[in-house]
């Protein structure tokens, strides 16, 4: 499909890659790819994702069928695949309403652009992570049992558990970030009410647009809702990760006894949610030759913000690593040990190597430049990401204080079923997400074009 | 008696210029202005009741995580104590996080609730989009609602509104 925004990167805007974006161009690049049929490389990427959402259901059905033996967990590695997904998938979910939000109180021009696929990444990694914890529950008929309800066994929820936390954290995140997502759709559903023309499609988007005329007044409440929501929206995010890192760090295990978790996994989560971000951003780029909205400076900064935060994993790894020596606790020792050079240590070095290592070419700006070389950042970094959620699982519960506990995780292939068939599910979901909604926000692209002198 | 006046500009600084124009005029009602992204001149310019949505957000907030704070007290000290590695029946320091959890949620819900309240919103249909070309509103076109105060200003704000630069002028009226 050709760009309907001829693309040029010579052009004076820092943030719009053309010499002229009106609000014509701007609105029909947008829409359009909505409105054609779809094309041959979506009807791939959607019948090759299918599949895997149906391994994902067979392997939920199985799961709770059979029991959560079917994994390769034991008595000593009682955590596995189960938590650390959902530990990475929180985290892609952190990266949307940090980009949308923080970027809105800092305002940040160039978050116009992909914020709004950001947030929907958000909404279906959050939706994904909320799932494992219920599935690791083995039990997951009595999950309801976390919610304070009126019961006749006059029992309550146990309010000091890190299960309970995730319970509270995982679904006000998750309602929080559909409205905030849903709420600065309001204006773009109402344009797409106004340029459809099948009835199906006017009913639906006229429905969720819920009469959005453009009133000064309607544009004045939505702002002051939009950037509160944001301001409580950052501390929100930090929370959901901060708590997640509590359920490591609230334990009595080697490793996990650090007050340096919360941060960390607020950071790390940043990392991989930027990751994902880059990878959608050249599929949707490219998928809707979105050239112009989507500009190479975009890859840059966001090139920056991986490396800045590669290099805070980095330290938070090193502080991790001294801690365990300086502390002096035998245990805390033995287990940076079995880090570097036990079981799981080719993992660990692989980890190092995807997080830290490989992504220090981003100093370089003619690799943040270089499209290639930046997905392929991104994806090790995703790799990257989720070795160390695995492993920040397995090298502790592998490796206690009780030597005749020391037991080693082996994958089973339930186990690889809830590594790969959820991504599959997210794709599948995101494909089905960018036919029906439009990918990049319209008002804040038409808002930003004004500003920068080429509407 | 006739009706409003739609004005349909080009671009927003026409918008915005035809539109401090009539608000120096006092014989002229500037009603509402409809843009396809937030001009914040406009909101100078056309009067706009104090929203309460950012007070409703905190009083929905605190008053939830209040009510959740409650909730835990009650439940772990009075409803169903129970002796966790001894901590105290009352440990409010992990008692905070919920709160906090549901009461951002609750400011956020309730601030959309607001948001809804005031705007109007949900209104399925509004006289409005009856004008032949308001659909473009909502994506490159602005307009400017204005009134008089009777048929011989009305008849003079049409012309006003033509010389500043308007490229059709409707009249609407509510059916």
């Amino acid at each position: 499909m050709n760009a309907v925004l001829e693309p040029n990167a010579a052009a004076p805007a820092p943030w719009v890659s053309s010499y002229r974006a009106s609000d014509v161009e701007i609105t029909q690049a947008v829409t359009a790819p909505l409105f054609a049929r779809p094309g041959k490389f979506w009807w791939i990427a959607l019948l090759v994702s299918a599949p895997f959402v149906a391994w994902l259901v067979a392997a939920l059905v199985w799961v709770f069928y059979e029991g959560i033996g079917v994994w390769g967990v034991n008595s000593t590695v009682v955590w596995g695949v189960a938590i650390a997904d959902y530990v990475w998938w929180i985290g892609i979910g952190n990266a949307g309403t940090l980009i949308s939000a923080m970027l809105l109180l800092t305002r940040q021009r160039w978050r116009a652009s992909i914020n709004r696929f950001a947030e929907a990444m958000t909404l279906f990694a959050v939706a994904i992570a909320g799932l494992m914890p219920i599935v690791h529950l083995g039990r997951p008929i009595y999950a309801y049992w976390l919610a304070p309800y009126p019961n006749t066994m006059s029992l309550w929820p146990q309010w000091r558990s890190a299960l309970v936390w995730d319970f509270w954290a995982i679904i006000s995140y998750l309602l929080f970030s559909i409205l905030f997502w849903y709420v600065s759709l309001i204006p773009d559903l109402a344009t797409m009410r106004d340029r459809t023309t099948s009835r199906t499609g006017q009913l639906l988007y006229g429905a969720f647009a819920l009469g959005w005329s453009g009133s000064v007044r309607h544009w004045r409440a939505l702002r002051i809702l939009h950037t509160t929501m944001a301001a409580l929206g950052v501390p929100l995010v930090c929370s959901v990760h901060s708590i997640v890192g509590l359920d490591f760090a609230a334990s009595l295990m080697p490793g996990w006894q650090e007050s340096i978790f919360p941060p960390y996994f607020v950071v790390g989560a940043m990392y991989s949610g930027f990751a994902m971000v880059v990878v959608l951003a050249l599929a949707i780029r490219w998928g809707f030759g979105l050239q112009a909205i989507i500009t190479g400076r975009h890859f840059d900064v966001i090139g920056r913000v991986l490396l800045m935060s590669s290099i805070v994993m980095g330290y938070s790894y090193a502080t991790e690593w001294f801690m365990g020596w300086y502390g002096g606790a035998r245990s805390d020792r033995s287990l940076v040990a079995f880090e570097f050079t036990g079981t799981y240590a080719p993992l660990f070095w692989a980890l190092l190597s995807c997080n830290v290592i490989l992504p220090q070419a981003l100093w370089f700006p003619r690799v943040r430049r270089s499209f290639a070389a930046l997905f392929a950042i991104a994806i090790a970094i995703n790799v990257g990401m989720w070795l160390e959620r695995i492993l920040i699982v397995w090298n502790t519960l592998s490796h206690g204080y009780m030597p005749s506990l020391w037991r080693v995780f082996h994958f089973t292939i339930w186990d690889l079923a809830f590594v790969i068939a959820p991504l599959g599910f997210f794709a599948f979901l995101f494909l089905i997400f960018v036919r029906l909604i439009p990918a990049i926000s319209m008002f804040d692209m038409r808002e930003l074009a004004h500003r920068e002198n080429v509407a | 008696m006739t009706g409003p006046l739609l004005a349909e500009f080009p671009d927003p600084a026409t918008l915005i210029a035809a539109a401090r124009s009539l608000k120096v005029r006092s014989e002229f009602g500037l009603l509402d202005a409809f843009t396809p992204f937030p001009v914040e001149e406009l909101e100078q310019i056309i009067p706009a009741r104090r929203s309460g949505i950012r007070a409703t957000m905190l009083l929905a907030g605190f008053s939830t995580a209040a009510f959740a704070f409650a909730l835990q007290w009650y439940s772990a000290v009075v409803g169903y104590p129970i002796n966790s590695g001894g901590r105290p029946l009352n440990s409010w320091p992990v008692f905070l996080l919920v709160p906090f959890e549901v009461g951002i949620f609750a400011a956020a819900l309730a601030g959309f609730i607001a948001l809804l309240w005031s705007t109007g919103l949900p209104q399925l249909h509004n006289p409005l989009f009856d004008v032949v070309g308001f659909e473009r509103a909502s994506q490159d076109h602005y307009f400017l609602l204005a009134c008089g105060e009777n048929d011989e200003t009305t008849r003079e704000l049409r012309h006003l509104l033509r010389t500043t630069g308007a490229t059709r002028v409707t009249e609407v009226r509510a059916p």
